[in-house]
């Protein structure tokens, strides 16, 4: 069984909306794949069913071997401590200070506090943003912010690594940092990345295996693909 | 050591978050006092209602008139049967004879004791008495009843109707009484919760992080529970001062009695620290509860 395993997957929200219908992917450990597709394309749905946050209709996901559609709310936490998760709008608790937001998901774990210590430090160094840890997330910038997400997404150096559009909310310059950082992690950690996006330079810059899903259903899947237009385009509109 | 450390992690979170969200633990903290301090006030008037009726039921007397015919012999037997009956405070009996109900008669009354001097020296048409007390008030008819039976007994005398109907009103007092403080307790209870779920439903946000980042349900809660045991504990200190300062002041004030000597007040210290007891558990565990309860809607369970 591979790392990463989508079987027959059908999902249709309570609105009525059907975002997957019948997908199948397969993933190896240490891959860096993107997912793009069109909006409503059910992009984002898949990456959901990945770490739980949605459940298939019909279907099964399994990663690293668990059946994720067949997880337990409550059980929910230990899959996601193996995954590390960048969103497109950072999701840091305001309240908290950069140290703060990367150490959290450590200390709710119950580690010690010498080695959570070492961990963040480390984390922070890799996305470069070490001197800023006393800084409340307000005080920081854009690209500053994605940095700390991923700071936290990598702090228990997951084997995945989900992004849902981590540059969505940045502008070029800054969203080709944070694709080198992501990268970096990629190579250096060995991590699996599973990256949702619409950044079409991104796509044709990093020349990587691209995943293109319309209306719910893979329609291609390539090594070393490229943004095709022909795809993206919505023949609904 | 890993559970220590993440109660450890807990409780300096909930610290943490009960100063960041200044304003959310103040509006919990006002709701708190001001419906603990209503619980307060119920306690201590439903306590001080329960001892007067019960001070006024203790004092009801019963009086068996014995026939004069009656010999020594006679009056320890008619004793022995009062003692036999299950509700007589057997304690309670007390003996006076005729000779001592005219002088006390006499020492009150100067016509009575006028016209008892014009009787001879061995004429008394007064009759000698057994004075008792009952355990059980309810059961007060049929004692009598009881009594009125026992050989050589003329009269059993103890307020009949009067007596009855107001055992049955303070009966009924002390149910509403119990009634009002259980109900308070209970909008306390709710008040604080729904408090607690509107501060915590502008933190949904947050718990929804705490679970993408893989923290575990119950780990999630425990700073939330901890959270709201503390806004408690801070809410119950205004209605404790209160209860305890403001009863010693209106009990000096009102002299220890309600209009007349025959309603006594409750001596503040008897009550005023039960009374701070139970709205600091009631103030604690509520917050507890009530912050439990409102995560759990949060936390997809």
């Amino acid at each position: 069984m591979e790392f990463i395993e989508v079987r027959n997957c059908y999902k249709v929200y309570k609105n009525g909306v059907t975002a997957l219908a019948d997908a199948n992917l397969k993933i190896t450990k240490g891959e860096f794949v993107f997912v793009i597709g069109p909006t409503a394309s059910g992009k984002s749905t898949l990456l959901k069913l990945l770490y739980r946050e949605e459940k298939p209709n019909k279907g099964n996901i399994y990663v690293g071997g668990v059946n994720v559609s067949k997880l337990r709310n409550s059980k929910v936490y230990k899959l996601r401590r193996k995954i590390g998760i960048v969103f497109q709008d950072f999701k840091l608790l305001p309240k908290l200070t950069v140290y703060e937001n990367v150490a959290y998901p450590l200390e709710s774990y119950g580690m010690k506090s010498s080695d959570i210590r070492k961990s963040v430090l480390k984390a922070l160094e890799r996305v470069g943003l070490k001197e800023k840890y006393r800084s409340f997330p307000h005080e920081l910038s854009g690209g500053e912010q994605q940095r700390v997400c991923i700071a936290r997404a990598i702090v228990n150096e997951p084997k995945l690594i989900i992004c849902d559009e981590p540059t969505g909310n940045l502008d070029p310059d800054t969203s080709k940092e944070i694709m080198d950082v992501i990268n970096a992690i990629n190579k250096e950690m060995g991590a699996t990345i599973v990256m949702a996006t619409h950044d079409k330079e991104i796509v044709n810059r990093m020349k990587k295996r691209v995943v293109t899903i319309k209306d719910g259903v893979v329609v291609k899947d390539k090594m070393k693909g490229s943004y095709d237009n022909e795809n993206i385009k919505n023949t609904k509109s | 050591m890993k559970i220590l450390r993440i109660l450890n992690r807990s409780i300096r979170d909930s610290f943490k978050s009960i100063f960041r969200n200044f304003s959310l633990s103040f509006a919990s903290v006002s709701c708190t006092v001001i419906t603990l301090i209503l619980v307060a006030i119920s306690i201590i008037a439903s306590y001080n209602v329960t001892e007067i009726t019960d001070k006024i039921e203790r004092d009801l007397t019963v009086i068996v008139f014995i026939d004069n015919k009656t010999d020594q012999t006679g009056i320890d037997k008619i004793k022995n049967q009062i003692k036999n009956i299950s509700n007589i405070d057997t304690k309670s009996i007390v003996f006076r004879s005729k000779e001592e109900i005219k002088e006390t008669m006499g020492n009150e009354n100067a016509e009575l004791k006028s016209i008892m001097d014009t009787w001879e020296k061995d004429e008394n048409p007064l009759q000698s008495t057994y004075i008792l007390k009952v355990k059980d008030i309810k059961k007060i008819k049929e004692t009598a009843t009881s009594l009125k039976n026992i050989e050589n007994v003329t009269l059993v005398k103890y307020g009949e109707t009067m007596v009855e109907r107001m055992v049955n009103v303070f009966d009924i007092v002390k149910k509403i009484c119990i009634i009002l403080v259980v109900a308070l307790i209970l909008v306390t209870a709710f008040l604080i919760t729904n408090t607690i779920k509107i501060t915590i439903f502008s933190r949904r946000n947050e718990i929804n992080i705490m679970r993408l980042v893989g923290t575990s349900n119950t780990v999630i809660r425990l700073p939330f529970i901890f959270e709201g045991f503390l806004l408690g504990l801070i809410g119950s200190i205004i209605p404790i001062l209160i209860t305890i300062f403001g009863y010693t002041y209106l009990y000096d004030a009102m002299g220890g009695v309600v209009l007349s000597n025959l309603v006594e007040l409750v001596t503040p210290s008897s009550i005023v620290y039960i009374a701070s007891l139970i709205v600091l558990i009631v103030g604690s565990i509520v917050g507890m509860l009530g912050s439990a309860l409102a995560v759990r809607k949060y936390l997809k369970v």
